[in-house]
């Protein structure tokens, strides 16, 4: 087992905000690991910083061992690491394969179009979304957009994922599905960094979970260990039905 | 395979029109409102690369034109240049100058990249009012005697009219083959959402100069033909605002992001500006009417008449891109 993503002493500060503050974690090659914590814990920011949105004040960043930090966001995704968005952010004229294709054509991989198509076309297939292939993306429905986010990312073929909230604003069914979808990116051979406010899918999904509050490390461990652990029970004690629903599944 | 698309062979058929039109009859008068089109449909389609396609609104693309006309007419009548040579001379200046104000401005995005093009054009005839080797403000004049080697004046009107439609249609290939490549699969992601495009991968800075460079070519060689069919060219006209805003106009009047879309447009706002000025009511009136017509293609039409024919008839997307 190699990090696949090592993350060294990452700082954000927006004016007088610390929003991520003196951070440091890995990613194994084929894990899910969960990133949790409180709402404006830095989670988004964290994102953010990895794959190049904005540059961090300082720490670094690097994946598969090449020193990505502060790297422009399109030399990121072609180096391989691929992301979905918390507000989805659909290409609204565009269909829902063209969506895809700009995904493959861009990846990692850097496909000529026509292999494109074809890739495309199997990772909408893959998340379910192999009746609105011909639709424009801005027709789809939430849950139908979360799942573009998500099959556009695959069509990159990435060797990491950063999955931000995709589960959040979907019905129970819909839920369900896209935990499966997610297990099968995983059997693929791709390594998961996720985002996600559900509990019980973050607990049964991920093998490792880092705790994240006010932009600072709080614990990391199997979800077992994180759900015992009573600095992460306090921070959540804000909202004791998120505590006790974490020590529930947990 | 991109030769059994039918579109391709609409433009083939669109410049057979414009070369065989005139010559039945031998009318002139047609030969020079073809003409106007023809130019008008090389600002608009190469407009639109920037306009439709990546979503910037360039409201000095008249920039190009007119530096393609300086280039052209100097390097003929200083330099003793030929007009092919001196005209494609003068778009891969203008490119490149493109690509040195694209450094600056492409930063900018929305409304301040608009101004910032008005502002380059306006720099630029600034500059060139004061710059003597191109004669200042009074611009430069050519002599008639340039014509000879085209087969006097006559003639020569007519090789440039052909040129001029050549140019019209390499405008029409190249927003084709740049609207089915992969370069205009970017360009299109970055017209939609160009933050999304580039966390896909998308080369943002890099696909957004390469467009503007070429938006700016062929505009360039068109300006070259363009003045020196006049033999005369100075700034206020070189580099006059209005051009600019009439190709917005028609690339939304027909449709932006469209191939087919701007050629349309142009040759029907021609028709219109035609009637216009030689209507006693009309006259001096023209500028108005496009105003008008801007505003409710905005408000009623976004997509323009291209928008409105797939609106109606969805199978024309197959053939009219």
């Amino acid at each position: 087992m190699s990090a696949v993503l090592a993350v060294e002493r990452l700082s954000k500060r927006f004016g007088g905000l610390m929003a991520v503050n003196q951070l440091s974690f890995t990613v194994e090659e084929h894990e899910i690991l969960g990133l949790i914590g409180p709402n404006g814990a830095g989670k988004s920011t964290v994102f953010n910083l990895v794959n190049g949105v904005f540059p961090p004040s300082q720490g670094t960043v690097h994946f598969r061992g090449a020193d990505i930090t502060g790297m422009q966001p399109f030399r990121v995704a072609r180096a391989g690491l691929a992301r979905t968005h918390q507000i989805v952010q659909p290409l609204t004229e565009m269909t829902v394969l063209e969506n895809c294709i700009v995904g493959a054509c861009f990846g990692r991989e850097n496909l000529p179009l026509g292999k494109a198509r074809a890739t495309a076309r199997e990772a909408a297939v893959f998340v379910g979304l192999e009746q609105r292939l011909d639709t424009p993306a801005g027709q789809l429905t939430i849950a139908g957009k979360k799942r573009l986010e998500l099959a556009r990312a695959l069509a990159a073929e990435p060797t990491l994922l950063l999955l931000d909230e995709v589960l959040a604003g979907l019905n129970p069914t819909e839920v369900t599905h896209m935990i499966g979808v997610i297990r099968r990116i995983r059997e693929r051979g791709i390594t998961i960094l996720m985002i996600e406010h559900l509990m019980h899918a973050i607990m049964s999904l991920s093998d490792r979970i880092v705790v994240l509050n006010s932009g600072q490390l709080l614990a990391t461990g199997t979800p077992q260990e994180v759900a015992n652990d009573p600095a992460v029970i306090e921070a959540y004690l804000g909202d004791p039905k998120l505590a006790e629903q974490l020590q529930g599944d947990g | 395979m991109i030769f059994r698309r039918p579109f391709f062979w609409i433009i083939g058929l669109v410049m057979l029109v414009f070369a065989v039109a005139p010559l039945l009859g031998n009318d002139v008068q047609l030969r020079e409102s073809l003409l106007l089109a023809a130019v008008y449909i090389i600002l608009a389609s190469n407009l639109n690369i920037m306009l439709g396609y990546t979503g910037y609104v360039n409201f000095g693309c008249i920039v190009f034109f007119g530096l393609g006309g300086y280039f052209c007419v100097y390097l003929m009548g200083t330099l003793g240049w030929g007009l092919a040579i001196a005209a494609i001379a003068g778009g891969f200046a203008v490119s490149f100058l493109a690509f040195l104000f694209g450094l600056g401005i492409l930063r900018l995005r929305g409304a301040y990249f608009a101004l910032a093009t008005i502002g380059v054009n306006e720099g630029v005839q600034a500059f060139v009012s004061n710059f003597d080797p191109w004669g200042g403000s009074t611009g430069i004049y050519l002599s008639t005697e340039l014509f000879q080697p085209l087969g006097g004046p006559a003639r020569a009107l007519w090789v440039i009219y052909y040129l001029l439609v050549a140019v019209m249609g390499i405008s029409l290939y190249l927003s084709y083959f740049i609207k089915v490549s992969k370069f205009g699969l970017g360009l299109l992601a970055i017209g939609q959402n160009e933050d999304a495009a580039a966390v896909l991968g998308v080369p943002t800075p890099r696909y957004k100069a390469l467009a503007y460079c070429a938006s700016a070519f062929l505009p360039a060689v068109a300006g070259g033909l363009y003045f020196f069919k006049g033999a005369f060219i100075q700034p206020t006209d070189a580099f006059d605002l209005q051009f600019s805003t009439e190709a917005i106009v028609i690339a939304m009047l027909g449709g932006q992001g469209t191939v087919f879309g701007p050629a349309l447009g142009a040759y029907l706002y021609e028709e219109l500006r035609g009637w216009l000025l030689t209507s006693e009511t009309f006259s001096n009136f023209q500028l108005v009417i496009a105003g008008a017509l801007l505003l409710v293609i905005v408000l009623f039409a976004p997509g323009g008449l291209m928008g409105w024919l797939y609106g109606r008839w969805p199978r024309l997307r197959k053939i009219l891109e």
